[in-house]
């Protein structure tokens, strides 16, 4: 069996990933940086078409502060504001490195563009055209990863399991696809930064890798977790027609630039009926929307495909084409002429507010074990301010991978040969039973994707999460020990598929019962059954693993320092 | 919709190992407009063959390239080509190691265990 020894072990080779084991190897630190897929192709940023907020002050003044006001405001008072202040403080050093090492941001006159996004008092979202920001970003940092001698680059191993010794993190098992063959790492640090969970939900926006891995790895670890009840729901998501080589949230900018309009199935406007303005005003926020649509389709009046209506037939060719640039030619690409029809939108998983407790050095409270991006949670409370994503991917990997180098320093390599066995013999008796096609991790994975998308979505009541999380727990208990993998082969998908499976139902059984627990809604938190926000429950709620049961207890929040 | 009206495609997979003889399995998977042929091999995972072997990541970005194949015998992105309610065949890449089904050896030599 393979045994790498390294001093800082990355999981995920996303923007956060890349980011740690750039800081990480620049700071004199070896790293393995993994990926269950291609290092640098998956994960969230590379899908990432969007936006990056940032206070560079370029297009008009602004500061980190008023970025973190900001950010604190849409957070709803549960913000870890040190994480915040973090993010906001260093977002613009990263920024100015990204470019630095080749990003090319879109610029206008002698510096970085900026622009207006949503929830923020100051012209501050930069960007790479037409819609490039991930893919471009990812090039970057998959470049520099390249250049740096001191960073191993291993894909297609997925880790199943952080190894802990006395409360510290001494390595981790993982399995290589293209054998199924386990391999373990031996190291200092392990910087976690496997993103977040969208993949838990049938409707979402992100890669179809996050699974919750990071959060299961975490918890199975003994880490905290942090605020898993709060999901992001982007409202107007892509449904229909079928768009590839895209980002499903592309259209929110349009709609506000162009004034697109947002019909139900019988072509009504409908936002004003739910306190909201639409076309031509855009005041409604992101939960009034969500909510409207899913409105319309309960009354029978949604589209085919269960959301509403976005149209821009209103609006002239030549304008259209001004504003979509090369954009509107991989539209008509996928058979959609928006001069000709409407598209259908609607609520999908976007992000994910909640994940692993960590101090200012991104260190969880087990020794050795750090968090980045995505995986981190409390920097954005209760809602994320658009644009902070990737922001915080660059601003936690950097400091990641610098402090866990910092610390590596003073640390020695330790081993415990025993922590290993138990987890082979998972693998192996496993990998002993043939596949049965019945019933298969893959399509337990579409049906807890279905439970959780109908029972833990948008809009929540006491009588749906408590059905959820008996699914979930009877799912966990008596078909995921009952699945066969088949015996070793090249790429055993079922294989993966299992331990995948396995971490969607720990963290969707976190993010069910932290969602059960706070009756009230605030911010992405919609509760049916308490529709108003309660403020003695402005605190953070923690998960964590106790003799294999989920715990979990309150906290007041982080304030800055 | 009633049964009838529903329409399939076809998929012709190639099967196997470097070392084993090819094999085609044949799919009907059901069709709707604008589907992409990846979602059909994800839907062959879910509902009919797990054990079939892909490689993907991003499903509907074209933003990872990882879901390369030979498709109707020309390469292409197996997420950006539209599903057709018609055969269709779906073989690994020629010019790659063989490692499994529809999964060919595209890891970078110096990412590699």
């Amino acid at each position: 069996m393979p045994h790498l020894a390294t001093d800082i072990l990355v999981v995920g080779a996303g923007g956060a990933g890349m980011y740690a084991a750039i800081a990480a190897a620049g700071n004199g630190a070896s790293v393995c940086l993994l990926d269950k897929g291609l290092v640098g192709r998956g994960g969230a940023t590379v899908m990432a078409q969007m936006t990056v907020a940032v206070a560079l002050g370029a297009a008009e003044p602004d500061s980190p502060a008023l970025h973190l006001q900001d950010t604190i405001r849409a957070g709803r008072g549960l913000c870890n504001e040190e994480l915040a202040e973090l993010v906001c403080r260093e977002g613009p050093a990263r920024i100015f490195e990204m470019e630095h090492w080749g990003t090319r941001w879109a610029r206008e006159e002698d510096h970085i563009k900026q622009v207006m996004a949503p929830g923020h008092s100051r012209t501050r979202c930069c960007y790479v055209d037409f819609l490039n920001t991930g893919p471009a970003v990812a090039a970057t940092l998959r470049r520099k990863v390249a250049e740096r001698g001191a960073i191993r680059r291993i894909s297609n191993v997925a880790i199943i399991e952080i190894l802990v010794k006395a409360g510290r993190a001494i390595g981790a098992v993982g399995l290589n696809l293209l054998d199924g063959s386990p391999v373990t790492f031996q190291a200092k640090a392990v910087i976690l930064a496997a993103g977040g969970l969208t993949k838990l939900f049938s409707r979402n926006s992100a890669s179809a890798n996050m699974g919750g891995e990071a959060y299961a790895l975490a918890l199975r670890a003994g880490a905290e977790l942090v605020d898993m009840e709060f999901v992001q729901f982007f409202p107007i998501g892509h449904l229909a027609p079928r768009l590839v080589g895209m980002d499903p949230i592309m259209w929110d900018p349009f709609r506000y630039k162009l004034g697109g309009k947002l019909l139900n199935g019988q072509f009504e406007e409908f936002v004003d009926r739910y306190g909201g303005a639409d076309f031509g005003k855009y005041t409604a926020t992101r939960d009034i929307l969500s909510y409207s649509i899913l409105k319309e389709v309960e009354a029978g009046r949604g589209t085919p495909h269960g959301g509403a209506y976005l149209d821009f037939r209103h609006i002239s060719d030549r304008v259209l084409r001004n504003a979509f640039g090369p954009v509107i030619d991989r539209l008509l690409v996928n058979g959609i002429d928006l001069t000709k029809s409407p598209v259908e939108v609607g609520p999908m998983a976007h992000y994910h507010m909640g994940g692993i407790r960590v101090n200012t050095d991104m260190e969880s409270c087990i020794g050795g074990l750090y968090a980045a991006g995505e995986a981190v949670g409390g920097s954005n409370g209760a809602n994320r301010l658009s644009g902070n994503a990737i922001t915080e991917a660059f601003v936690f990997g950097e400091r990641a991978g610098s402090k866990a180098a910092a610390a590596s320093k003073v640390i020695a390599l330790d081993w415990d040969a025993k922590l290993v066995e138990g987890v082979l013999e998972q693998v192996n008796a496993l990998k002993s039973r043939e596949s049965s096609k019945v019933l298969t991790a893959a399509g337990l994975q579409g049906a807890l994707q279905r439970l959780m998308w109908q029972q833990a979505g948008p809009f929540r009541t006491r009588e749906k999460l408590a059905d959820a999380l008996s699914r979930i727990q009877e799912m966990a208990q008596n078909d995921l020990p009952a699945l066969s993998v088949g015996n070793e082969r090249p790429y055993n998908m079922d294989l993966h598929d299992w331990f995948e499976l396995r971490a969607m139902l720990t963290t969707a059984e976190a993010v069910v019962r932290a969602a059960l627990d706070r009756n009230e809604s605030r911010g992405a938190h919609q509760r049916e059954d308490f529709p108003m926000s309660d403020d003695t429950l402005l605190k953070n709620q923690i998960v964590e693993l106790e003799n294999n049961e989920l715990a979990s207890r309150w906290v007041s929040p982080t304030a800055r320092p | 919709m009633a049964d009838r009206d529903i329409k399939h495609a076809l998929l012709r997979v190639r099967r196997g190992t470097a070392i084993q003889a090819a094999r085609y399995d044949q799919f009907q998977v059901p069709y709707e407009e604008g589907m992409s042929l990846l979602d059909a091999l994800c839907w062959i995972r879910a509902h009919v063959d797990s054990t079939l072997a892909i490689r993907y990541s991003c499903i509907n970005a074209n933003a990872c390239k990882t879901c390369m194949a030979l498709v109707n015998g020309e390469v292409a992105y197996t997420c950006m080509v539209k599903l057709a309610p018609q055969v269709m065949t779906v073989e690994p890449l020629p010019k790659r190691l063989l490692i499994r089904d529809l999964v060919t050896d595209t890891v970078p030599e110096d990412e590699k265990l």
